[in-house]
């Protein structure tokens, strides 16, 4: 009898000592979640502050007057709009452009006999290990021959076959790989060339490498600043994060309210597409292991 | 991994060698075409600027007038013996990268770690400390910078609500570095978190298990089972947050722009300000060329120690 209660009691103190455990596991997560979530939370109610409550000290958690009018003033100030459409539109072709790119040579590389395959395949690949910041100047230079500064031609074309392809054509590669060949057999016995097979038998099969592909790309395109700053001058033709440190008052001192509030527009669309694919998204840079 | 892709490679040959030689010169052809976008793009835009770099730095060249000089080697004799600012922009980002990869790793490690235990509702975590790697740079490092302004911001006036009088993160020289640092941190460390998350997942739940029926504890579980384990995955992911730390420009740029007096000046925030700001772009080049030998120097370092370490 005493034994019986001795080990119930026993269970259950090992019981009230899991849910402590898993408590105290929930107040460490909460509190190292603090400094990743906040930013984002004093982003957002901060950009609708006035400008004359952004400092006000104890600082409040929410506005205590809400001021929408800083998200129209944002598109009054400068062409934000115009910003807006840049940076999507440039992703959006840059996207485009290395996912063609780089499913062809990802396909040609896993599943065509050509000689020096593996030899130009090592050659890509080492690509990856040199920072894009080596190549600026004479890519620059090159553009400026061709008069092409303070033009979105070389945001879109230089990135469709810098790192971000390369990395791309790896990932198709290891994709294609993946494919059983007898997928294939039955189409090229039907008489389809090459191209045919590529495109519409293994490349539907690829959708989703294709997807994990794109979000990398289109966020390095989306999130790019360095080309930007130095390729362009022009205030219409700015991007995103150009647009983003450009409030300030006449003499460079940062108009908070509003560049707090543009930035809110700039990020929260992304972190809503986040975070509904977020599955994919992270394990897509899981496995690429590259920054964004 | 690399070995397993080549005997697949060389399956594929033999496959396609049993067909007709017509179909093999056609291969060759349709090959060729697939992968001619990509590698002219990279001639064109990679191997050639970066040749170019090579040739820009033996030349004394402005951006603004266009005149070009040959000067040998004296770019980088001049960055070598006599640039103050190179020498501190080299030890600057030596600094940067010393302080921020292993806090960065530890915390990485320490995160994935947290979030590898069975605990109902964890992954929402795991999307809120990924969250800052699909921000844009300059989103996060204009939020931090009005963060961490001198009496106004934000960390100060938390910090004043406890009696702590914080400096001024961004302008005093003291603790502009470890501010970028702090901020950098927090941005990237959910990339390095899930990239290990994904090897300790990995990691067959029998050998942990088998430990503690021996009757170790969960430190040495976790220190001669997983940790060892791990060890391939955690080089990897020191040497891409080297060289990603190596590169810091962004944060830079918007947050301290290099100062204050100089404290955060790093290497590829001189060769931006030597090119684009100072139009020198033959002493760019040399600069560039120096970095691209860092960079290369440590892809073969990683190579050297991962062979190293795949031998018993």
């Amino acid at each position: 009898m005493t034994t019986l209660r001795f080990s119930y009691s026993d269970r259950s103190v090992q019981r009230t000592m899991d849910a402590l455990k898993r408590g105290a596991m929930y107040c460490l997560l909460l509190l190292l979640a603090v400094p990743f979530v906040f930013p984002f939370w004093w982003m957002i109610t901060s950009g609708f502050k006035s400008q004359g409550a952004i400092f006000e000290f104890p600082p409040h958690l929410l506005p205590q007057t809400w001021h929408p009018e800083n998200f129209i003033e944002v598109f009054n100030y400068q062409p934000f709009a115009q910003h807006y459409f840049n940076s999507l539109y440039i992703a959006i072709l840059v996207t485009t452009g290395t996912l063609l790119v780089a499913s062809l040579s990802g396909y040609a590389f896993a599943r065509i006999m050509f000689p020096g395959r593996l030899v130009l395949f090592v050659v890509l690949l080492s690509a990856l290990m040199m920072p894009s910041e080596v190549t600026i100047v004479p890519n620059f230079f090159f553009m400026k021959q061709l008069s092409l500064i303070n033009t979105h031609i070389p945001l879109i074309i230089i990135p469709i076959f810098g790192a971000p392809s390369v990395l791309g054509a790896f990932m198709m590669r290891q994709f294609f790989l993946s494919i059983p060949r007898e997928v294939e057999e039955a189409a090229m016995l039907d008489g389809a060339g090459r191209f045919g097979i590529f495109w519409r038998i293994a490349l539907p099969i690829a959708r989703p490498a294709l997807g994990g592909l794109m979000i990398l790309v289109f966020l390095a395109s989306w999130n790019n600043y360095l080309e930007p700053l130095v390729y362009l001058d022009d205030l219409n033709l700015f991007t995103l994060p150009l647009s983003l440190r450009n409030f300030n008052d006449v003499y460079g001192t940062p108009l908070w309210h509003l560049q707090l509030a543009a930035t809110t527009l700039a990020v929260v669309p992304v972190l809503i597409l986040y975070v509904i694919a977020q599955r994919q998204i992270i394990d897509t840079f899981a496995s690429s292991g590259v920054k964004g | 991994m690399a070995a397993q892709q080549l005997a697949r490679g060389q399956m594929a040959r033999r496959y396609n060698t049993r067909r007709g030689s017509g179909s093999a010169g056609r291969e060759t052809v349709w090959g060729y075409l697939f992968i001619a976008p990509q590698m002219l793009g990279f001639l064109v835009f990679v191997i050639g600027p970066l040749l170019a770099v090579f040739v820009f730095s033996t030349q004394d060249r402005n951006l603004l007038t266009g005149s070009v000089k040959t000067v040998g080697l004296n770019n980088y004799l001049t960055i070598l013996t006599n640039d103050a600012l190179f020498t501190k922009a080299v030890t600057n980002s030596l600094v940067f990268t010393t302080l921020l990869v292993p806090v960065n790793i530890a915390l990485a490690l320490f995160l994935a770690v947290l979030l590898a235990q069975k605990l109902a509702g964890v992954m929402i975590f795991r999307v809120l400390f990924f969250s800052p790697v699909v921000t844009s740079a300059v989103a996060w490092a204009v939020v931090w910078r009005f963060m961490l302004q001198g009496e106004q911001g934000t960390l100060n006036q938390i910090l004043s609500i406890i009696g702590v009088k914080g400096p001024n993160w961004l302008r005093e020289p003291g603790w502009a570095m470890l501010s970028v640092v702090g901020t950098l941190v927090l941005k990237n460390v959910g990339l390095n978190m899930v990239i290990l998350l994904a090897a300790i997942t990995n990691i067959p739940g029998e050998y942990r298990e088998a430990a503690m029926v021996d009757g170790a504890n969960r430190i040495q579980v976790f220190r001669s089972i997983t940790l060892p384990l791990l060890a391939p995955t955690l080089l990897f992911v020191t040497v891409i947050t080297v060289i990603g730390s190596l590169r810091v420009f962004d944060h830079i740029n918007l947050m301290t722009e290099g100062g204050p007096a100089n404290a955060t000046f790093v290497l590829v925030y001189y060769i931006y300000y030597t090119a684009f700001l100072g139009f020198k772009t033959g002493y760019a080049s040399a600069l560039a060329a120096i970095l691209f030998g860092i960079a290369l120097v440590l892809t073969a370092l990683q190579f050297a120690l991962r062979g190293r370490a795949s031998q018993p």
